[in-house]
């Protein structure tokens, strides 16, 4: 390659802009028309030979001690395999605590995969039962009489530290699992000389991520081995790997975990879970395979729920709309335990992390509490923590901006840090590289056509109806380095491998440690290939998923999988090229240096002439090794790893704006339009980026308007069906228009950073303004989520 | 709770089958003649992930017995694909990213197909209120109403053309 790297920005020259470079085009991912016909593989569909189906027995109590199990008469029920107290488990299952060190202080209590004493949720297993088909399960489970004493339940956030509140596990003392405390400049000075100082208690309900494919695991155990396959829909494969060896007694290399067609992921699928830990434990219990697919109830009361945050929010603000401080005290509740192994601490610290980061104020204060309850565990989910962060700052950036009179947009413009700042510092201490708060900012306003816009809510306006314009600018975490948990002492990996070969017909496979969950990861790896290597993109099959068969890595999370995936298949494709090139100069008595392959062709590096074909190099390589060069050695395989090293993040930016309109008669809200620019540095794939967007944005709009998982005050959730608690609908949802400012990151040689929770970060925010515009005449605030009609009429005071 | 016997066609193939009556036809399509295009996201007829073609009407089929089926004819998206009856719904899809995890697809392309065979010109707003007994957790359905409606204009160019 003579062409010098340039990542100063995308209409510079650079190496991705090789001959037929994919790098930047809407390549269609190479899995879809599989998935259209219904040809796809998830684990739900997995069937294996003398495979038992697993059914969990589930407290129906939220806290509740377990005084006996009687099993006698489900196992001898129809097709009942076996039936398993935790007791019995725990004899081939070590149990976990979900902490992490670098979160200091961070306590929780040891979890089993299946509970033993008592049970500390609605929907915790307490027995389980293998058969013939689940049905069966099922109904040899209703059989298993537990008999429970029911203990006092703490369920209210807001008084789980009060004194006269129970201890769910008394051997840690209290109910609080983590706090943290973060001051940078002088809050207390900068609230007493701001002009105004504005306080909002902001609301974000629980919620969960209902995968249209619920959790799934296949354990198949086999004894003459001593080795165990697992089938699992996750995101992590190395780190369920990991994690089976360790609490089932095996070494890491006699357990194969195997990741196919997942439906839908989200986060949801990231974490251990112990129905599926149990499932494991049990193939290795009974020697068999055992298969769970929870039924769409167990996902509601199992799958991690997310958020449940109360944050009290000041900020102070001058007359000319310099914001001089931000203060937040969130206290957000998580369940009974710390998940494990990632922790749920981690919502809160993002939370800590990044209010405020979008502006220059050097002034801040934020507590973070969390807290034990007997509701269903929380943990890390899309964009984790990002949307409380980004509804509290644009939250309290508007309502200052209604105190003394000026423009959102232009409070926004005074504080944002300018795009020629970088790199720089947050006040919460997050290192930024570069980011384009402006240029997204003036963007979004072309996008939007705000005057068009302004002119058709005061038209409205004058017709009784009542719109609202909101904006929300945001910074989302993507590339993750050591930083989120290798540094905490958990075994995820936070770089990533890819080897690449190339066969005897110059074909390229490609085995990749990131996974696919359908967001496009393959797709994305195969255009970097292809563009490294030099050849059709229809030639590059990329394999993930199998931790047998791929290098070592993280996975897909934290909006990682192209940014350090790809970037180790960047790498490796050019090490790939350059073995080729040195044989194919061989072969051709020419300076390997002088050659290029471009378009499956060996060429002249200069004049662009063809050489020979690939097959061709590859059927001397493989059949014919004996007519090259004494001392030529083919090496048609390459592998490269890639972790960022001098940023622990890449953190990206962007900006939604949302267009309402709120009927004050009934309280409902209708989403009009809404808008997001975001900056992912360079754009690999741009269809790839606009749907994740867009797809992101949906996920921020249903917790924004609907989804919330209620619970009574005995911890019995109320809603959990599809039919009560309610997901965006194609009908609700609007067209949704993406824009983007490129700004590479300089730290790889692609330049990607993450995209795909950007659209969820900001929903929130920009609707909850839009909501707040359009209400007001009203003189009313809405700070809570979802903004439910009844929360509307509420506000309004007419109910 | 005695096994009934049921014959019905299946993608044109006739089936005997022995069912408990209990069992929905979801669980009988992927379990016992192995369709796993069909996908089950609720089991009580909210997500439309299981849809299928039953008599040329799109049901649940979460929410059908099987011994409903007695006689019937049903249609999965195997049947649908290799008759080519959606291929270019499949197609659309594919160029516009319409999918991303796929789990909702089958059922998605199952029902779209019955708008278009209703209301050959749907607009927006008619696509996305015949897609909403369909939820897609991935994509926020902008790229499936996109997609629908470039099959609907290209179906009625052809039909155009052809006249």
């Amino acid at each position: 390659m003579s062409a010098k790297l340039d990542t100063t920005g995308p209409t510079g020259l650079s190496e991705l802009d090789r001959p037929n470079s994919y790098i930047g085009r809407s390549v269609p991912r190479p899995n879809l028309t599989r998935l259209t016909q219904g040809r796809g593989q998830y684990v739900s569909d997995v069937v294996l030979p003398r495979m038992g189906h697993v059914a969990f027995v589930r407290s129906p109590h939220a806290h509740a001690r377990i005084v006996s199990i009687e099993t006698a008469a489900a196992k001898a029920a129809p097709g009942v395999i076996a039936v398993v107290t935790g007791r019995e488990l725990a004899g081939v299952c070590t149990p976990w605590i979900g902490v992490l060190t670098h979160l200091k202080g961070l306590k929780s209590a040891p979890q089993h995969p299946i509970a033993i004493e008592k049970a500390s949720w609605q929907g915790e297993a307490v027995a389980a039962v293998v058969a013939q088909t689940r049905a069966q399960a099922e109904d040899a489970a209703e059989l298993v009489a537990v008999d429970y004493e029911e203990l006092p339940v703490v369920t209210d956030m807001e008084t789980a530290l009060d004194p006269g509140t129970p201890v769910i596990h008394p051997e840690l003392g209290d109910n609080l699992a983590w706090e943290r405390l973060h001051v940078a400049g002088d809050p207390d000075a900068a609230f007493a000389s701001a002009d105004h100082v504005i306080e909002a208690t902001f609301g974000f309900g629980r919620h969960t991520g209902v995968t249209l494919e619920p959790r799934a695991v296949v354990a198949d155990y086999n004894a003459g081995d001593g080795r165990l396959t697992v089938y699992q829909a996750t995101q992590a494969p190395h780190m369920i790997q990991n994690i089976l060896a360790k609490h089932l007694d095996l070494p890491e290399s006699q357990v194969r975990v195997l990741c196919k067609d997942v439906g839908g992921s989200f986060g949801i699928k990231v974490h251990v879970y112990a129905d599926e830990v149990a499932t494991a434990a049990l193939s290795k219990l009974l020697r068999r395979p055992v298969k769970f697919v929870a039924d769409r109830i167990e996902s509601f009361v199992t799958d991690i729920h997310a958020r449940d945050h109360r944050v009290k929010g000041r900020i102070g603000v001058m007359n000319d709309g310099t914001i001089t401080a931000f203060e937040i005290d969130d206290l957000t509740g998580i369940g009974p335990y710390s998940m494990y192994p990632r922790t749920s601490a981690i919502e809160a610290n993002q939370v800590v992390n990044f209010t405020g980061g979008q502006y220059t104020c050097p002034n801040y204060r934020a507590l973070a509490r969390v807290v034990f309850q007997n509701k269903n565990v929380t943990c890390q989910y899309r964009a984790v923590g990002h949307p409380i962060a980004c509804s509290v700052t644009e939250g309290l950036v508007d309502l200052a901006a209604r105190r003394i009179g000026m423009d959102p947009v232009e409070i926004r413009r005074k504080n944002v840090i300018p795009d020629d700042a970088y790199p720089c510092q947050s006040s919460a201490g997050m290192k930024f590289e570069r980011l384009s708060h402006q240029a997204a900012l003036e963007k979004l306003l072309d996008m939007m056509d705000l005057e068009a816009l302004r002119a058709d809510q005061a038209e409205a306006r004058r017709r009784g109806i009542h719109r609202g314009i909101g904006i929300a600018s945001f910074i989302e975490v993507t590339n993750p380095s050591a930083a989120f948990y290798g540094v905490g002492g958990a075994r995820i990996s936070s770089q990533d491998g890819v080897t690449v070969r190339m066969d005897a017909q110059g074909s390229i496979h490609v085995a990749s440690s990131v996974t696919e969950q359908g967001q496009g990861a393959e797709a994305v790896t195969a255009q970097v290939v292809a563009t490294a290597f030099g050849v059709p993109i229809e030639r590059v099959r990329v394999v993930t998923g199998d931790t047998d068969n791929t290098p070592y890595g993280g996975g897909t999370w934290a909006s990682r999988a192209a940014g350090i995936g790809g970037e180790a298949a960047w790498q490796a494709g050019k090490v790939l090229r350059g073995n080729v090139l040195s044989v194919a100069g061989a072969i051709l008595q020419a300076q390997a240096e002088n050659l290029d392959i471009r378009d499956g062709l060996v060429v002249d590096a200069e004049t662009g002439r063809e050489r020979m074909p690939l097959d061709e190099v590859a059927r001397i390589a493989y059949f014919r090794p004996d007519t090259l060069p004494p001392g030529v050695q083919p090496e048609f395989v390459a592998t490269r790893h890639y972790v960022p090293k001098r940023y622990p993040f890449a953190f990206t930016n962007g900006i939604q704006g949302s267009y309402v309109e709120v009927d004050a008669e009934t309280g409902f809200i209708k989403l009009l339009k809404h808008w997001c620019v975001e900056d992912c540095g360079t754009i690999l794939n741009p269809q790839l980026v606009d749907e994740q967007v867009r797809g992101g944005i949906v996920q921020g709009l249903g917790p924004a308007l609907y989804e919330h998982c209620l619970y009574d005050e005995h911890g019995q959730l109320l809603n959990g069906n599809m039919a009560d608690y309610l997901v965006p609908m194609a009908f609700e949802m609007p067209d949704i228009e993406v824009g983007h400012v490129s700004t590479p990151t300089g730290e790889s040689e692609l330049g990607a950073k993450g995209a795909g929770e950007a659209g969820t970060a900001g929903a929130a925010a920009a609707v909850m303004n839009a909501v707040n515009d359009a209400l007001a005449p009203f003189g009313v605030v809405l700070t809570s989520i979802p903004m439910t009609p009844e929360r509307v009429l509420r506000a309004l005071g007419r109910v | 709770m005695t096994p009934r016997p049921l014959s019905f066609m299946v993608n044109g193939e006739t089936v005997r089958l022995l069912v408990d009556p209990r069992r929905h036809l979801g669980d009988v399509l992927r379990e016992d003649l192995g369709l796993t295009g069909t996908h089950l996201g609720c089991e009580h007829g909210v997500c439309g992930a299981c849809t299928i073609r039953l008599d040329g009407e799109i049901v649940r089929s979460c929410l059908t017995l099987a011994v409903q089926c007695e006689g019937a004819r049903v249609e999965t998206i195997e049947g649908l694909s290799d008759s080519g009856e959606v291929a270019d719904l499949q197609e659309a899809f594919r160029n516009r990213n319409a999918l991303q995890c796929g789990y909702c697809t089958p059922g998605m392309i199952v029902t779209a197909q019955d708008l278009l065979l209703r209301h050959p010109e749907p607009t927006r707003e008619e696509i996305r209120e015949h897609l909403s007994g369909n939820y897609c957790r991935c994509t926020g359905y902008h790229a499936i109403v996109d997609a629908v409606a470039a099959t609907a204009a290209g179906r009625t160019a052809k039909g155009s053309a052809a006249a």
